[in-house]
């Protein structure tokens, strides 16, 4: 290709720093805290016991999210209704909940005093148990259903009306709709749904603990915490965390032959089709499908929208101040993550071999927050005050977090935009920063807005590594709830839980709407 | 943004190495320097008597400050270090970073006799399930809860030092015979939490009859919530104690102060403000001054506590009990 | 016959509202600006759309309400619309059998109709590894091999580029006069519809302006093909 021919740009250095800088932060922090352990480091009598755990766990929660989604996705791909569009963006909300908010609302629902128990005791029927591997599964697989709906669902979007139309006049019946439209689409997309949810949930703390019942639901991260503060043995937490990048690297070389490239950031306001092979019982299936998800993913985020309603207005002045501080933060760490996404996507769409790269940032999934905080906090001692910095460090290791999903949604358009506009760019001799501007950044404005809001929302719930590092009056919105729960304030603790579903909703609400608003008016 | 948050790190840095007064930094757990915690009140009283700038530091809880300052070693900022409990002081010892506290310390109010040359205590509690009082047949024992159907929810003592308490709680009082009490709780326990805070939401939202806290903590909701409706179980074999204690670093370069601030660690200054902000009993206030409330708790006959010195190797031993016995 | 009697559809703000007949195996070119209606027209034939107002007949019988894949048409959309998973051979054969179970006899028309567009032994091939054209073939093949009367294009070949577009036009000519096929394509190109057609319709802002015969158009125009030629 002519493209390739030409020398490296600034923005493509920018892009190899970028990535050099991605894969610092993970494996220097990694190495610190090899460095400090003892040699040789060894593994414990029950961290074998984690790893399959982990590995099980995170394999189910995968299978569950992307087998559920299926019907889901469908359902929403070929039903019109009023309020369809409102309803797919409230039920892409529990992907960006932070996990602790999460588990309150499912509890809620779903635990011993649950509204679902509850219920059920009502009609004189016995209880269901949410502890134990179901709830933790159930926990993840509402957590990233929502995300592999998306996903498939944006399968179903790209599909050309005219091939619609080509299966209805050709007489498809469903089963002929299951061959040759639904299949091929989910042999393309599952596999990566189902890998980004594995990675994900390989990290699992809070609820494989809180949801795991006790040590049989030991996982990997909580094994690397024990390695950590009850032994204080360095060389096993990074042995555990390297094996975290083992899984990583498997997991993808596994599956990365059978990913399709997708735009995640694409829209899903494209209206139903008519679907060819429709019939009664389609629609029956399809509207229990749709209600059973509503319910499934909108009563745990009502459950925690009504308790936290009565503590809203009397929350504590420090929770809002701690809000804001969090905004800000949330706002810098988006910054900091596209500014270094942005290079990446852009140089990933000059490569012969893309994967490589984008491999590269699955890895930011799967290492443990714990040992990558810790080895940061090793190396930036060696050269300043961890704690007067404890909010930029935060900022960036949140920003890692975001980037693979930035990259996931801006890796794809920024191939397509290199191979049209980029190429009517060259033709027309436009270089450097004004063929960025005008030619290929137009094009990333939707993923952009996306992914932003992603990092933002990411950002925002995280707990993160301050709580390594705090001090007093620089807490976060999820350490300031947290600090109230741990000062027996359950009810302020719930108004703040409530405060950080909205505004991380919010955010992310916010960025992907401006990205959609640029891209409409050009 | 980015600006303010430089700007806020520098002048933490400027503060600490251009001011005129100098500098005291303690490392304490996070819920010490919240807001609600006792931090705030502490440092203004110390502050007014010490011509000096007193920083707190939070680092998670118990276990991790201690981790913490094992990363840091030699060369840590820290000159005092607060809220490590008798499960960790031999660890602590052991890093030969304290120094002696040359403090005869008068007037403590533990249950225990206290000698240690390195670590004074501030505040302590005994362990206790919580649970409302409305519950019927509140079990006297591990035993008898572990005969009951009463569900608990408890922390994980790899994560979380009341997790770690309960486990020596068990060791203590039944010895050989913890497996056994081990299994018999199993199918009481909903589930192990990473921490007291998570433990305590859930069981207020009620997942759980009881919760593994603080025989004090019905203190909170009679004082802070003027609700009587939650009391903490009398166990007949007794509770096992968790006392906090803090400790001078020999790297110290503020050494006076730091003396200084243990000396004001056991004056009623400090210790007035730790039952209502800690939620724990005091370690030298006499009992007369307790705020009204803490005379209804219940009070252990036998205070159980390993020495600290033994805590580590029964402690691992106490931990592969709980994880076989749990496992199955 | 096709008879399309006071067909009306409101849209968008946009009216389609039309009377016209066609003769068996007459092939009329539907030529319009953009936004004139022409897609719609076909939608409306193929039964995509539901018109308001009015009937559409075939041979007398009203197929107004009748299901698309019961009509008796075949549609060529405008690319050749390939299911990339599966073969060509495979593509083509979705026009006898949507489930693919062909008999003996059926696998023999699928591979006589791809010899019929040039591509008899490309059977096997991927739509991915074929060239433009040769997509534009096996869409062709496949519109061919389900062997209805009435044939309804919109804008085919328009990716192709003009040498080859007229090359494919001559080749659905000479099919479509083999077959005695009824014809409807909508176009923007008035060579592109004198290469193919028989009769020309002009289309303005959802009415028929003109309907008359191809032969002689060029001799005397209408002034208001003037813009088209």
């Amino acid at each position: 290709m002519a493209s390739r021919a030409r020398p490296l740009s600034v923005i493509q250095w920018a892009g190899a720093a970028s990535v050099a800088l991605v894969l610092l932060c993970v494996l220097v922090p990694l190495g610190a805290v090899m460095a400090r352990a003892d040699w040789p480091p060894a593994l414990g009598p029950g961290d074998l016991a984690a790893i399959r755990f982990t590995l099980w766990q995170a394999a189910l929660s995968a299978l569950f999210s992307v087998a559920l989604a299926i019907p889901v996705a469908r359902a929403l791909a070929r039903r019109s209704f009023s309020g369809r569009g409102a309803l797919v963006t409230l039920m892409g909300a529990p992907f960006l909940l932070p996990v602790i908010v999460a588990v309150l609302g499912l509890l809620a629902v779903f635990g011993r005093a649950g509204w679902l128990n509850d219920a059920l005791a009502g009609i004189g029927l016995g209880r269901v148990d949410i502890y134990g591997l179901q709830g933790v599964v159930q926990a993840h697989v509402f957590l990233n259903l929502p995300l592999a709906v998306r996903l498939i669902l944006q399968g179903w979007q790209v599909i050309p009306a005219e091939r619609m139309r080509l299966a209805t006049s050709l007489g498809f019946s469903a089963r002929d709709m299951r061959r040759h439209f639904e299949r091929p689409l989910l042999r393309a997309v599952l596999p990566g749904a189902g890998l980004l949810i594995f990675l994900i949930c390989t990290t699992s703390f809070a609820v494989a603990l809180i949801l795991g019942g006790g040590p049989r639901a030991t996982t990997v991260e909580l094994a690397i915490y024990q390695a950590f503060r009850f032994d204080f043995d360095l060389g096993r937490a990074a042995l555990l965390g390297l094996i975290q990048v083992a899984i990583c690297v498997t997991a993808g070389a596994l599956a990365f032959g059978a990913i399709r490239r997708q735009e995640v950031g694409a829209g899903l306001d494209r209206p139903a089709l008519p679907w060819p092979g429709d019939s009664a019982w389609a629609r029956l299936f399809d509207v229990a499908a749709i209600i059973a998800a509503a319910l499934f993913l909108l009563l745990p985020m009502l459950a925690v929208a009504l308790k936290g309603l009565p503590a809203l207005p009397s929350l504590p002045p420090q929770v809002w101040a701690a809000a804001l501080r969090s905004i800000l933060l949330a706002l810098a760490s988006t910054a900091l993550a596209v500014a270094l996404a942005l290079p990446i996507a852009l140089l990933t769409a000059r490569l012969a071999r893309p994967g490589l790269v984008e491999m590269l940032a699955f890895l930011t999934i799967a290492v443990s927050p714990l040992v990558i905080g810790t080895g940061l906090f090793i190396v930036i001692r060696s050269i300043a005050n961890p704690v007067a910095l404890a909010l930029p460090i935060t900022g960036l290791v949140n920003a890692l977090v975001a980037l693979p999903f930035i990259l996931r949604a801006l890796v794809p358009a920024a191939i397509m935009a290199e191979a049209t506009q980029g190429r009517l760019a060259d033709a027309l001799g436009m270089r450097g920063l004004a063929r960025l501007r005008h030619a290929i950044l137009p094009r990333l404005a939707r993923p952009l807005g996306f992914g932003a809001g992603l990092a933002a929302a990411f950002s925002m719930g995280d707990l993160g590594v301050i709580a390594l590092f705090s001090m007093p009056g620089q807490g976060t919105l999820p350490l300031e709830m947290y600090r109230l729960m741990g000062a027996y304030r359950t009810d302020d603790a719930q108004g703040a839980a409530l405060l950080l579903m909205v505004l991380t909703l919010g955010l992310f609400w916010l960025f992907d709407r401006g990205g959609r608003l640029d891209a409409a008016t050009r | 943004m980015k600006h303010t948050i430089m700007a806020a790190g520098l002048s933490v840095v400027a503060g600490a190495a251009f001011a005129q007064s100098p500098v005291l930094t303690v490392y304490t757990y996070d819920s010490f320097v919240s807001d609600w915690g006792p931090g705030p009140a502490i440092e203004a009283a110390f502050e007014a008597q010490c011509a000096c700038d007193l920083q707190f530091v939070g680092a998670g809880d118990g276990a991790a400050l201690l981790a913490r300052l094992r990363l840091e070693g030699d060369a840590t900022e820290a000159d005092i270090v607060l809220g490590l409990d008798t499960n960790l002081t031999a660890a602590a010892r052991e890093t030969g970073l304290f120094a002696p506290h040359g403090i005869t310390p008068t007037g403590l109010t533990l249950p225990v006799a206290w000698d240690d040359a390195e670590f004074l205590p501030f505040d302590w509690g005994y362990f206790a399930f919580v649970h409302r009082a409305d519950l019927a047949n509140v079990p006297t024992s591990f035993g008898a809860l572990a005969a009951s159907d009463i569900s608990i929810v408890i922390q994980d003592p790899r994560s979380s030092t009341p997790g770690l308490g309960l486990l020596m709680w068990v060791q203590a009082a039944h010895g050989d015979n913890a497996a056994a009490i081990w299994e018999g709780l199993s199918d009481n326990i909903v589930t192990v939490t990473p921490g007291w805070s998570e433990a305590y939401g859930l069981f207020l939202e009620g997942e759980a009859d009881m919760v593994l806290s603080y025989t004090t903590s019905p203190a909170y909701h009679l004082i802070a919530e003027e609700d009587a409706g939650y009391a903490a179980a009398h166990f007949e074999e007794g509770h096992y104690m968790q006392i906090e204690v803090a400790g001078m670093l020999a790297g110290s370069d503020q050494p006076e102060l730091a003396t200084a601030f243990l000396e004001f660690m056991l004056q009623p200054a400090f210790q007035e403000v730790i039952p209502t902000t800690n939620w724990m009993y005091p370690a030298a206030l006499d009992p007369a001054a307790l705020p009204d409330g803490f005379d209804t708790l219940i009070q252990p006959e036998t205070a159980l506590l390993v020495a600290p010195d033994d805590a580590p190797a029964m402690r691992d031993a106490a931990l592969a009990i709980w994880q076989a016995a749990l496992a199955r | 016959m096709l008879q399309l009697d006071n067909l009306a559809l409101t849209q968008d703000g946009f009216t389609l509202s039309l009377s016209a007949v066609v003769d068996r195996a007459t092939r009329v070119a539907v030529l319009g600006p953009s936004g004139s209606g022409k897609s719609t027209l076909l939608s409306l034939i193929a039964g995509f759309l539901q018109p308001d107002l009015g009937r559409i007949l075939w041979d007398g019988a009203d197929i107004t309400e009748a299901l698309v894949a019961a009509r008796p048409m075949s549609i060529l959309f405008q690319d050749g619309n390939l299911f990339p998973h599966l073969s060509v051979f495979d593509n083509v054969s979705l026009g006898l059998r949507p489930d693919l179970r062909l008999s003996p006899d059926q696998r023999d028309r699928v591979a006589q109709s791809l010899t019929d567009v040039g591509l008899g032994d490309m059977g096997d091939r991927r739509p991915a590894t074929l060239s433009g054209g040769q997509q534009a073939r096996v869409g062709l093949a496949r519109m061919l091999l389900r062997d209805r009367p009435l044939a309804l294009l919109d804008e085919p070949f328009a990716a192709l580029d003009p040498g080859l577009r007229a090359e494919m036009l001559a080749l659905l000519k000479s099919m479509s006069e083999r077959r005695g096929l009824t014809l409807l394509m909508a176009c923007h190109d008035l060579r592109d519809a004198e290469r193919l057609c028989d009769r020309l319709w002009l289309l303005e802002d959802g009415k028929l302006v003109l309907d008359t015969p191809m032969a002689g158009l060029r001799d005397a125009p209408d002034p208001i093909l003037q813009p088209w030629l």
